[in-house]
């Protein structure tokens, strides 16, 4: 039955209203101002440039979610993918919306004022504190720059302020319905938080404490049947644990099915996970013959060399009769591995028992077990090794291509295929698909890539040997190329090598096959680790020792830092201290029995400190650890916890700590005092933190409160 | 809480166990431990706390605190004791050539007796008590060490070997009793002390001349006596508490003296003693004086005594070393002038740096080497491709440099004029001939300073206050003329192009920091007279702290080879793979550094246990199930006896993989002895549990059945891999014919 008339109330809060208007205005305005690659949009742009084009692409620095999510607002900015993001500073065409790519971002930091509103509210502390946690977080210079560029940072504090904020409010409603409904939001943030950026990590695990903390004590309540218990603990768990999981695997199903083109990353990868790409190398070993027959031609791929690949490589040099340092060789011809296509890299398969060169009809396919030759195609040498030391690992067996100079060195050149994944395929040798040692007869040697160059005489390419007794990845060859040999002539070889291949079927692999290459990829694949002109120390963040020039105007000295705010940044830290002088105090106190805050009160600063100062440790301590180029953005999450640490913590003086109304009001006069000097210093750093207005030389150095900060000036 | 723990256990069953192992003799070992299990069974568990007042030696106190029957637990010990000594003192002079690592502690011993100055990356206690051990049982030090398989003929090694061996024969024991004096279990003690025992792993580790037995020991030794210590708890300030928080602190230094690993422990000892502190603190019965008084003792017994220990080491380590030797280079010039023999030990030299002095220059960071140059150029990318110029920490030919004015190449004859401060002057490498040289390129590690090259002619002026340059004394910056840079020693290893030496650049940063500030340190000029130089000595914190930086850097120095097969952490708990002590063909006598795969394995699968029964009874506990006296003490022992344990492994295993320098299969052992004692109880708990399954006599038989099949099957894995230990020769494991074959069980292992 309705009931007329129909009235609808709300409320709303004017405060949260106001303060998310601001926060939309300081992180959208003139977001299309500078006209030009900011820093690190240069490392991202490229990557949206990619998914507008569909090609696939790896980046070790993170999952790609916040890619994704980049991409999308370029997306819906009609972004074609067509613009080279080769250097910092370089000028946006008219026809790219700059706006739309910066705009996602943008909004995800602006959202995190209110969130942090909320989250302060929901950590049980009053209005006003609120206020103060958003007004800090909105006149943070540092954060405001971080979100209004093409960057991740403002996507994973957003992500994981909601993962709190539904968390704390599954915790604090125990009778609601929906309560399940927030964490499973939790659980999806925290997925979205890790999918970002895999520092997001840090604020899942320590979610994931503080959830078992509560569950812990569930446990403990003897008040509830056991029944409840498990059933509760069984819905924690899958909200909090598994959900995340199958969505951080969702975002990487969305990567791969966005991504089917074949791009410049692709040789990174298994032929395998190429051959499902379109393009690349699915366009040379489509229709390629599937089984490897005698006869057949092939380019053997070594999976070992990360992340460049390369192919078993022969060609008309000898290796020299001495080395360097006098050991002796046999002086056969080189064999190595060399990381780019040439027809020096076809073999073929041959039958110890049989003459012939060709396929025969029909095709006798290699299965594991079998002994075959290998010869090389251009100079017809046969794959030898014998008991002679290799080049660069003497360790090892040489491995050549056998001449006989009738030195009685007998050929040795028999070798036994065993196919190392041969549980999952059959039995035959497989192109592209089959893993497979090449084991030598004589000596019971593996074919194995050593990883090293050669000197000079081995045209830098990468030494081949055979290794005794190992059983590392890098013994595994696959064949990449493939077709069967029809010439038994060498001149018609030849000119047969040299002649493209082409053919047709496409080949899948799982999307879980996939998803774990992938993922082992980003996570093994090394960068180069050299230090960057701005990259800092995790100690030097504290007190800010250092900034990041992101962006200088081309002609102008109109530029933009990633400079904290001074004063906010100094209060957090000082109230990180106080925070944790103050609880060990309580805790000796109540150790001895002096309760000096009631329960409640207690369990709030407990919490307060589980979350803020909780996050700051699980978002900090571990790049002390880390020996990666690290940068102060890296600190923005970290700081963030700060930030409703000083508010929440004043507010507990306030209440608990001043009884006279006189203190009282000295501390809000203090507080006073203290935004008006956060909003002063704010504005005092605006210019670099929007690029505009334009200062001078002397403006300049004024702004350089710290000698180690770099600010850039023109020379006139 | 012990008396709660107490258990009364009925007399009559006492008095036949006690019978039982008066039959028994120590012959064999499989008899005793069935004797030993029989006392289990008969229930000889936890006993009265305050029977143990009398800790007068060490061994009989520590059984004294369990049982009331001390001779079976004497018996038992004296047992394990006797074993232990057999298996690692067996064939310890075998091989008689030197083995693995022994070629640098060897050798560091050697230095010892002949007081020679050396550098390493280890604190000197280990390398101090194998001098020692050799110089009392009468090797001269004559030997070099030079390298693994060099035959050692006459002289006498056995007395070092002899001494690791003796050391890491107590590791069973102290294993023993530290299990049997958390869990008051004889069943969990035994477990221990076989797994030990018959760890092949420890006993190779604990036969040559080498670090780890001396580390484990004193490790072992500050577990047993914090162990000791936390039992005498209820009667603070006696002195038995005292000598076992001595002892405690005593054997920190000891751990800490011999290897960095030693911090390992102390973290262990320390988390345990806030603990036992807040669980004083919330004792409301003890007044604030009380506790202030715990307080202090623990400060006094386990910081301050072991800080004196440790320093007193160093002292004794520059005393004895007073002559110089191999690594005075990675020490500053006034560190290098006490060394007898050194050229800077009663130094004569000119005075004040004059121009077409040869000088060689040394950064003032601790440890930061010579200006060095020499004939390879900055490979293509990095920055200009010119002469390399970088820091050295070894003296070489190559240090050397020429002082120049700016003008002129040749230095003018007859004018002998001294460097003033704010000269201009020009540094020529005098093997190369080249100039000091700085642009403005990126410099190849640290991207925000410049390059610099040994190339071109370039302006370097230097000086600080004062007028003259004073050799050795005075601290000399060199600022870059034409890009006002200062000269920095930025302590990054450059890679395999520059030859693994220290990157310098020019700095852009004019802050004075050591690393920027250089001292002339050799200097040859004819033309000025040489004056005795008394170099101000070092006061001896400032050696103290300059050795420590040293080694530190040295030991984060130590980076895996490109070609070196690199351990991983996470090989070592499965017994991945060992390392080669001697030998590797089936012509030479082998020892394979390999723990016994049935020990590590079952330690891996205790591992795995320990945290589904932890939980398990814990979520018991926690939700309030009404559990059996029995029942709950034994979670209680699992949850705080076995966490104590947990805790040891974790701390000396976890903190490896977050470290970047080179590791060996070896840096497990501290952590393996932790899950051997953590099997112990576990597996002791588990079989006790044989009453959820089964009814009292089946259960009793089952327990008895799964012990003795656990022992047996230790001690068979033991006969089967003796040979891992105590040598091999003939044909490798693969080949038929060998005496290993068909125990290489995987692929990894290289025997």
């Amino acid at each position: 039955m309705l009931q007329f008339p129909l009235v609808v109330t709300t409320q709303v809060d004017v405060v949260l209203v106001l303060v998310s208007l601001l926060a939309f205005w300081t992180r959208l305005s003139r977001l299309s101002s500078p006209n030009a690659v900011v820093f690190d949009e240069v490392y991202y742009g490229q990557f949206v440039s990619l998914y507008m084009k569909r090609v696939f692409f790896i980046d070790d620095s993170g999952p790609p979610l916040g890619h994704m999510i980049m991409a999308l607002g370029a997306y819906l900015g009609g972004f074609d993918g067509n613009f080279v993001w080769n250097r910092i500073g370089a000028e946006y065409p008219s026809s790219l919306s700059v706006w739309s790519l910066r705009l996602l971002p943008a909004v995800c930091g602006a959202l995190c004022v209110p969130l942090v509103y909320l989250l302060t509210l929901e950590l049980k502390f009053s209005h006003l504190s609120a206020l103060g946690a958003s007004v800090l977080l909105l006149l943070e210079n540092s954060l405001i720059v971080q979100s209004r560029f093409m960057l991740l940072e403002s996507l994973l504090i957003f992500f994981v302020l909601v993962a709190f904020l539904s968390y704390l409010k599954f915790h604090n409603q125990p009778n609601s319905c929906f309560r399940f409904c927030w964490l499973l939001l939790s659980g999806g943030s925290c997925a979205a938080a890790v999918g970002v950026k895999y520092m997001g990590v840090f604020s899942y695990l320590l979610l994931v404490g503080v959830a078992s903390l509560h569950t812990w004590n569930l446990i403990g309540d003897r008040t509830i049947s056991h029944l409840s218990v498990c059933v509760q603990c069984v819905c924690r768990a899958v909200c909090v644990l598994v959900v995340p999981v199958l969505l951080y695997v969702f975002w990487f199903y969305l990567h791969l099915t966005l991504l089917h083109r074949s791009g410049p990353h692709d040789q990174l990868m298994s032929s395998a996970f190429q051959a499902s790409l379109e393009g690349g190398l699915s366009r040379i070993t489509q229709g390629q013959p599937l089984d490897v027959s005698y006869g057949s031609q092939v380019t053997l791929r070594s999976s070992a060399s990360q992340p460049i690949p390369c192919w078993l490589h022969s060609h008309k040099a000898n290796y020299p009769i001495r080395y360097e340092n006098g050991r002796g060789s046999s002086h056969q011809q080189q064999v190595t591995c060399y990381p780019f296509k040439d027809v020096n890299n076809w073999w073929i398969i041959k039958d110890a028992g049989r003459q012939q060169l060709v396929v025969s009809s029909p095709p006798r396919p290699v299965r594991h077990g079998d002994v075959i030759q290998l010869v090389h195609g251009m100079t017809s040498r046969f794959l030898n090794s014998h008991d002679v030391a290799a080049p660069m690992s003497p360790h090892s067996q040489e491995v050549s291509g056998y001449i006989d100079f009738n030195v009685s060195m007998a050929a040795q050149n028999l070798w036994r295929v065993d196919i190392s994944n041969r549980e999952a395929e059959s039995e035959s040798w497989k192109t592209i698909l089959s893993e497979v040692r090449l084991v030598h007869v004589n000596t019971s040697a593996v074919l194995k890539l050593s990883g090293v160059s050669l000197p000079d005489w081995g045209f830098r390419q990468l030494e081949v040997v055979a290794e005794k007794q190992s059983k590392a990845h890098s013994l595994v060859w696959t064949v990449e190329e493939h077709r069967y040999g029809t010439s038994q002539e060498q001149k018609e070889r030849e000119a047969e090598l040299h002649s493209p291949t082409h053919i047709d079927v496409d080949r899948k692999i799982s999307f879980w096959a996939k998803f774990l290459e992938l993922q082992w990829k980003m996570l093994t694949v090394k960068q180069e680790d050299s230090e960057h002109k701005y990259s800092s120390s995790p100690l030097e963040w504290i007190t800010m020792e250092t900034n990041i020039a992101y962006w200088l105007h081309s002609s102008t000295n109109a530029q933009i830092h990633l400079i904290g705010n001074p004063v906010s940044w100094g209060v957090a830290h000082i109230s990180l201290l106080a925070y944790q002088l103050l609880a060990a105090i309580y805790l000796l106190r109540r150790r001895r029995g002096l309760k000096d805050l009631p329960d409640g009160v207690w369990a709030q600063f407990v919490c307060l400190g589980y979350v803020c100062v909780g996050g700051w440790l699980v978002n900090f301590v571990p790049f002390l650890l880390m020996e990666k180029t690290l940068f102060l953005y890296h600190y923005l999450p970290a700081l963030c916890y700060l930030h409703l640490l000083s508010p929440a913590l004043l507010e507990h003086t306030h209440t608990q700590l001043l009884s006279r109304s006189t203190h009282r009001r000295a501390l809000g006069l203090c507080v006073c005092v203290g935004l008006v000097c956060v909003y002063l210093s704010y504005r005092t750093f605006c210019p670099l933190t929007y690029g505009t207005p334009e200062l001078s030389a002397n403006q300049l150095q004024a702004l350089k409160w710290r000698d180690s900060w770099d600010i850039l000036y023109r020379r006139r | 809480m012990a008396k709660e723990e107490c258990m009364t256990q009925s007399t009559t069953t006492r008095d036949t166990s006690t019978l039982r192992n008066r039959r028994t003799g120590p012959t064999s070992s499989r008899e005793a431990l069935q004797a030993l299990e029989d006392s289990q069974a008969a229930g000889l568990s936890p006993e009265d706390d305050t029977q143990s007042s009398n800790g007068t030696s060490h061994h009989l106190s520590a059984g004294g605190h369990v049982s009331r029957d001390p001779q079976s637990g004497g018996v038992v010990l004296m047992l394990v004791a006797g074993l232990s000594f057999a298996t690692r003192l067996y064939r310890i002079t075998e091989p008689p050539h030197v083995c693995w690592d022994e070629t640098h502690f060897g050798k560091m011993g050697s230095y010892y007796i002949n007081r020679t100055f050396f550098f390493d990356v280890h604190p000197p206690l280990g390398k101090m008590l194998i001098g020692l051990a050799g110089y009392m049982t009468g090797y001269d030090g004559s030997f070099p060490f030079a390298k693994p398989g060099d035959k050692y003929e006459h002289h006498n090694y056995w007395g070092m070997r002899g001494l690791c061996a003796v050391l890491g024969s107590f590791l069973p024991i102290f294993a023993y009793l530290i299990v049997l004096n958390l869990s008051r279990s004889y069943t969990a003690a035994l477990i221990t002390a076989t797994l030990v025992i018959c760890d092949t792993g420890c006993i190779t580790i604990s036969q040559y001349i080498l670090l780890d037995p001396i580390l484990l020991f004193f490790i072992m030794a500050a577990v047993l006596s914090m162990v000791n210590f936390s039992l005498q708890r209820f009667r603070p300030f006696t002195s038995s508490w005292w000598l076992w928080l001595i002892l405690t602190g005593v054997n920190l230094a000891g751990a800490l003296g011999v290897k960095f690993v030693g911090l390992f422990v102390v973290l262990l000892v320390g988390l345990n003693t806030v603990w036992d502190l807040w669980r004083l603190l919330g004792d409301l019965s003890l007044s604030l004086v009380e506790i202030t008084k715990h307080f202090l003792a623990r400060i006094v017994g386990l910081i301050l005594v072991p800080l004196f220990l440790y320093v007193t080491i160093f002292a004794v380590h520059f005393v004895v070393l007073n002559k110089s030797g191999p690594g005075d280079g990675f020490y500053s010039s006034a560190f290098q002038s006490r060394l007898i023999g050194n050229n800077l030990h009663n130094a004569s030299m000119p005075e004040y740096l004059a121009y077409g002095s040869i000088i060689t220059v040394k950064n003032l960071r601790i440890a930061g080497g010579y200006l060095h140059s020499h004939w390879h150029l900055y490979p293509e990318g990095v920055g200009a491709r010119q002469q390399q110029v970088t820091a050295y920490l070894h003296k070489d030919y190559n240090n050397v440099w020429l002082v120049h004015r700016p003008d002129n190449n040749a230095s003018q004859p007859g004018t002998a004029d001294l460097v003033r401060h704010g000269d201009i002057i020009r540094l020529e490498h005098k093997e190369t001939t080249r100039n000091l040289h700085g642009h403005l390129h990126e410099a190849p590690l640290t991207k925000k300073h410049f390059q610099v090259t040994g190339y071109g002619i370039v302006e370097v002026c230097g000086g600080r206050k004062g007028d003259l340059v004073k050799v050795l004394r005075s601290k000399v910056r060199f600022l870059h003329r034409a890009t006002g840079c200062v000269l920095y020693s930025s302590g990054k290893t450059l890679p395999k192009w520059g030859w693994e030496q220290v990157e310098v650049t020019c700095s852009p940063y004019l802050k004075e920091t050591p690393s920027s500030q250089w001292n002339i340190e050799d200097h040859v000029n004819p033309k000025w007279p040489n004056i005795s130089l008394s170099v101000l000595k070092p006061h001896f914190l400032e050696i103290l702290l300059e050795s420590h930086i040293v080694m530190i850097r040295g030991n984060s120095g130590l980076k895996p080879k490109d070609n070196e097969m690199n351990s991983k952490p996470w090989h070592w708990p499965i017994d991945y793979q060992g390392l080669r002590f001697s030998g590797v063909n089936d012509t030479e006598y082998r020892v394979y550094l390999l723990g016994n795969p049935v020990v590590w394995w079952m330690n891996l699968a205790s591992l795995g246990l320990y945290p589904i029964m932890v939980a398990v009874a814990s979520i018991a506990l926690q939700r309030g199930f009404s559990l059996g006296q029995k029942r709950k003490e034994h979670s209680l022992v699992l949850q705080r006896e076995g966490g104590l344990l947990l805790l040891g492994w974790l701390l000396h295993y976890a903190p490896f993989y977050t470290m970047g320098r080179v590791l060996y299969f070896h840096h497990y052992f501290p952590a393996m002895l932790f899950s051997s004692m953590l099997t112990g109880i576990t597996f002791d708990v588990l079989l006790k549990s044989t009453d959820l399954l089964l009814r009292p006599p089946y259960s009793d038989w089952l327990r008895r059945l799964g012990l003795l099949v656990l022992l047996l099957s230790v001690l068979y894995s033991f006969y089967l891999f003796h040979p891992l230990s105590y040598g091999m020769t003939g044909p490798l494991a693969h080949e038929p014919g060998s005496a290993m074959a068909g125990q290489k069980w995987m692929d990894s292992w290289e025997f």
